[in-house]
């Protein structure tokens, strides 16, 4: 029985734009609500997929929900789909945020009709890359969110929105057009743009070095992440973006490098990674503990948990590249716990600031008695961020870090741990620091008038923490699954 | 018999017939409705009977004059709809010449004519001749609009394309010399039977590509094109920028595969050159374009980057042994997607310009408010051109990139794709003018149905081939069956 699972979730939202762009003048809340139903259904069916999924001994290292159609006969592209252990849980999660993205945007004005079918393509175009077996679907999605996020910051965003949305561009487009080079040269070696078939396959070549090919795809994967020093997209787009795209670009979207990285650097190239493994751990060292510090200074919220989404991701790229595979499902699970931690922070500073219209810690105090809601989320959203037990985010550090630790394959992953977890004692400063500027304190007379959240509001924020508790308090929905997914790559690198 | 092989020229003779009708019922008719009418029939009828002589791969007619292959009426076909498009998307624009409308389809028509012929020629002389009846052609289009900007692009267009002319039949006559024929089958003979090439001849052949290195508009023969581009009528320009350059590819591959494909040393010779020169002329085209402020001019610059790209092609097919199809496929992938990406991008500028007269990128500021269609037709073609999903561009770019890889030209890709960044600073710029930032007026843009068609054509196609490109890439597959190889 093949119902297309994957294809539903890809198109229901690119069906809900062509219903949004075919109807004459719709009303603002005629769109919102085709958009949430279009993205609820998508949501729907991936959680129902993730019930359905197999997770008997068995399928360990199978593709699930298969879907293969020749596509571009001429050079061997398929239409292809598939998920296992690692990609659903980051499918779910962006169904998930698509969903809540739609929820937060619930009060736009401007241009409604554009906003939510850029909003609906860039869930769509992120999709696609988690649920791709073809190099060329793959890439060709990979490009297709650029679009859409183009468009949602430099027209939706505030501040330096064209600046920002201009270098997020380049920088996207200059790490794809590397991986374009390294996809082609990889198809040259081995004549196949199946994903399944090149995890594992030994690649052997005299027409270009094997190095140069892991660093000709890696270049995309660290510019989106982001590695350090090539983060610098990521504060400016984030601060300048909506809050919606906010939400989706640190929720899901960073985690297409995270995601690739593992797909195609890792099980294609198992060798190169084990050797440059120190030198991507360095970076990820110093990502976390200098996207912290950094974090320490900021006075803007947006940009302040930009800052601290540059020193998790660190965790993630370390924990891929202590390559064992506690570590390997500890970043996974660290990229959906970052995901709807992340996504979470992002719609509540967008909160505070639809209510306050500043997001600067300068001018925000005592904000606990005006809005206690917004406070109790914000306040379980930064805890955690901190990685406090309870929450899915201690769950994926300790995970991360756990595995990490252990690692053998890699000379010396216990100093970098060791060093990397300093970064945990600097999130619970600058969370805690942060909290208590903008809530505590003295309240400010010129916010009493401000309302707390209300139901639309309620309903989003409120999904967030469901999701960061239910997983926090039973890891093994995700894990079980996540370790069915790295299990066959951890393999590969003899681990 | 010669009378028996008229059958072969029909497009070409149908098409003739349309464009004296024309003249003459210009002379009579005041209603110059009529004439686009005629001309769309008439390019309709001659793609009818190219359409008819699809399949007849591989013979030769008037004493190997011609060749009727897949490759050229598949190249026919392209001008044809190029031709239709441009005539649909003149219709307002022609008001400006409003007494020589009769002379400006039908002048378009017989470059067509000559283009057409151009993509079928396989002897040297027929490519000369050919060559000239489409330059002078044009010539007299681009100034056609006879004011100062006009007229010298027309002069300087006419001065250069002469100058290049006389190259490529320096080359030609070397070549004759040399290998004592100007058939381009008995030219490869010629190589076959020898292992060397004296170095007369081997210029000959570099002069043969620097004569079709301006119709083509390569790094160093591009200096024609930004003055050009921004003087003549928009629609001659978007002519030239697809139709003119689309043949000009098809011969170039055509005599450099039937010529001078064999043997290996040879294809080797001229590949190199042509590496060289697709390198240079995407980096000049892409660097150039950024500080462009006027759209026409920046468009110019953007189809010398785009020829750059298609010489990635050409090269990769030279080092190919035994001429790779799937290669010539790509060639012929990128040349059809980039046509209707390109057409598509000039009719919405023709439209708009139609309405505020002007080609300055500044003066597109809030387009995306007057007319959100024009400028999402518009931001479409530009996604396109930079190789953004999910558009025909990018395919092709794949495509034909990945045939260089194939052929070891990893560093070219590497440039090339280098280069995709680049041109996405000065693409994304219009975007942002157009769909940021306040009109200065609230003035409504709109266009005519034939205009509104046109683009819908392309941007429906551009789609299509940028999501399902499988049957595409099977017709293109089809059309690499050459005469003689």
């Amino acid at each position: 029985m093949n119902l297309n699972l994957l294809s539903w979730i890809i198109f229901l939202p690119i069906i809900g734009i062509i219903v949004i762009a075919v109807l004459p003048k719709p009303g603002q809340k005629t769109v919102k609500w085709i958009a949430l139903s279009f993205a609820l259904a998508s949501f729907l069916i991936s959680i129902a997929m993730f019930w359905m999924f197999d997770r008997s001994g068995s399928a360990i290292g199978h593709m699930q929900f298969e879907e293969k159609i020749a596509w571009i006969p001429a050079i061997n592209a398929y239409y292809h789909l598939g998920v296992d252990g690692l990609s659903i849980p980051l499918v779910i999660l962006m169904t998930f945020l698509g969903v809540v993205s739609v929820l937060v945007s619930w009060k736009i004005q401007l241009r409604p009709k554009e906003y939510f079918i850029w909003i609906l393509l860039l869930e769509s175009s992120i999709l696609g890359v988690f649920c791709s077996l073809d190099l060329i679907l793959f890439f060709l999605f990979w490009e297709l969110e650029l679009i859409p996020m183009y468009f949602l910051i430099s027209i939706w965003g505030s501040g330096r929105k064209e600046y920002a949305a201009n270098k997020y561009l380049i920088y996207t487009l200059v790490g794809s057009s590397f991986m374009l080079a390294g996809i082609l040269s990889t198809y040259f070696i081995t004549h196949t743009f199946d994903l399944t078939a090149l995890a594992g396959i030994s690649i052997t070549s005299s027409f270009i070095p094997l190095t140069v090919l892991f660093f000709l795809l890696i270049v995309g994967f660290a510019i989106k992440l982001p590695v350090f020093p090539l983060h610098t997209w990521l504060p400016d787009a984030h601060t300048n973006a909506p809050t919606a795209a906010s939400v989706i670009l640190a929720g899901a979207l960073l985690k297409m490098g995270g995601y690739g990285m593992i797909r195609l650097c890792v099980s294609m190239l198992p060798q190169i990674a084990v050797q440059y493994a120190p030198v991507m751990c360095t970076l990820a060292v110093i990502g976390v503990v200098y996207g912290a510090a950094v974090t320490m200074r900021q006075t803007d919220l947006k940009r302040l948990i930009a800052y601290s989404s540059v020193s998790h991701m660190g965790y993630v790229l370390l924990g891929i590249f202590a390559l064992n595979q506690v570590s390997l499902a500890g970043a996974s699970l660290q990229m959906f716990s970052h995901g709807v931690i992340t996504g979470l922070l992002f719609a509540m500073v967008g909160l505070v600031y639809d209510k306050t219209h500043t997001r600067d810690l300068n001018n925000l105090s005592g904000l606990a008695r005006q809005m206690p809601i917004i406070v109790v989320v914000f306040s379980i959203a930064g805890l955690a961020s901190l990685g406090l037990p309870g929450t899915v985010g201690f769950i994926a550090e300790f995970i991360t870090f756990a595995g990490s630790f252990a690692s053998i394959t890699i000379a010396g992953m216990k100093i970098f741990t060791l060093i990397a977890v300093t970064g945990v004692v600097v999130t619970a400063g600058y969370m805690l620091w942060m909290l208590q500027r903008v809530f505590y304190g003295y309240p400010l007379d010129k916010y009493n008038g401000v309302k707390d959240a209300d139901a639309v509001e309620m309903i989003s924020t409120f999904s967030f923490v469901a999701v960061i508790m239910a997983v926090g308090i039973y890891p093994a929905v995700l894990t079980n699954v996540i370790n069915m997914g790295v299990a066959p790559i951890a393999r590969l690198i003899g681990m | 018999m010669l009378i028996d092989e008229m059958k072969y020229i029909t497009p070409e003779i149908s098409l003739l017939c349309f464009a004296l009708l024309i003249v003459v019922v210009d002379l009579f008719v005041t209603r110059k409705g009529v004439l686009p009418i005629l001309s769309v029939i008439g390019a309709l009828v001659a793609a009818f009977f190219t359409v008819g002589l699809w399949g007849n791969g591989g013979i030769s007619a008037f004493n190997n004059m011609i060749a009727i292959d897949q490759f050229g009426l598949f190249f026919k076909l392209l001008i044809l709809a190029s031709l239709v498009l441009v005539v649909m998307a003149s219709n307002k624009y022609v008001l400006k010449f409003e007494k020589f409308q009769g002379e400006y389809y039908a002048v378009l028509m017989l470059s067509a004519i000559g283009l057409m012929l151009l993509v079928s020629a396989v002897n040297l002389i027929t490519i000369y001749v050919s060559l000239e009846l489409s330059s002078i052609s044009l010539y007299a289009l681009v100034s056609f609009l006879k004011d100062k900007a006009s007229s010298e692009a027309g002069l300087k267009y006419l001065i250069l394309g002469a100058v290049a002319s006389a190259i490529l039949l320096y080359g030609m006559a070397l070549t004759f010399g040399l290998t004592g024929s100007t058939g381009l089958t008995a030219i490869a003979d010629y190589f076959r039977t020898s292992s060397t090439a004296s170095p007369l001849l081997l210029t000959g052949l570099v002069l043969i590509i620097a004569g079709f290195g301006f119709k083509i508009a390569s790094v160093p023969f591009q200096l024609w094109v930004p003055d050009v581009y921004e003087g003549a009528p928009t629609p001659i320009t978007a002519y030239l920028s697809v139709a003119s350059k689309a043949a000009g590819f098809a011969v170039i591959t055509r005599i450099l595969m039937t010529a001078f494909g064999q043997p290996d040393w040879l294809h080797a010779e001229w590949a190199i050159i042509i590496a060289v020169l697709a390198a240079l002329t995407m980096t000049v085209g892409n660097v150039t374009a950024l500080v462009q402020t006027n759209i026409k001019r920046l468009f110019g610059y953007s189809s010398i980057a785009q020829a750059g790209y298609l010489m990635v092609g050409l090269a990769a097919m030279g080092m190919a042994t035994q001429g790779n199809a799937d290669i010539r496929s790509g060639i012929i992938f990128f040349l059809f997607s980039y046509t209707l990406t390109n057409l598509g991008a000039f009719i919405a500028i023709i439209a708009i310009s139609n309405k505020i007269d002007s080609d300055q990128i500044a003066d597109y500021t809030g387009m995306g408010k007057r007319s959100p269609l024009l400028a999402g037709a518009l931001t479409l073609f530009l996604v396109s051109l930079t190789g953004l999903p999910p558009t025909a561009g990018l395919i092709a770019k794949i495509y034909i990139f990945n045939g260089a890889v194939d052929q070891g030209l990893l560093w070219l890709v590497v440039i090339a794709v280098i280069n995709s960044v680049i041109s996405a600073f000065y693409y994304f710029r219009v975007v942002k003018v157009m769909w940021m930032g306040e009109p200065a007026s609230q003035d409504k843009v709109t266009s005519s149905w034939p205009e509104w068609t046109a683009l819908a054509v392309c941007c429906i196609m551009v789609v299509i081939i940028g999501v399902a490109p499988g049957a595409f890439v099977g017709l293109t597959q089809a059309a690499v069956k050459m005469f003689g190889i």
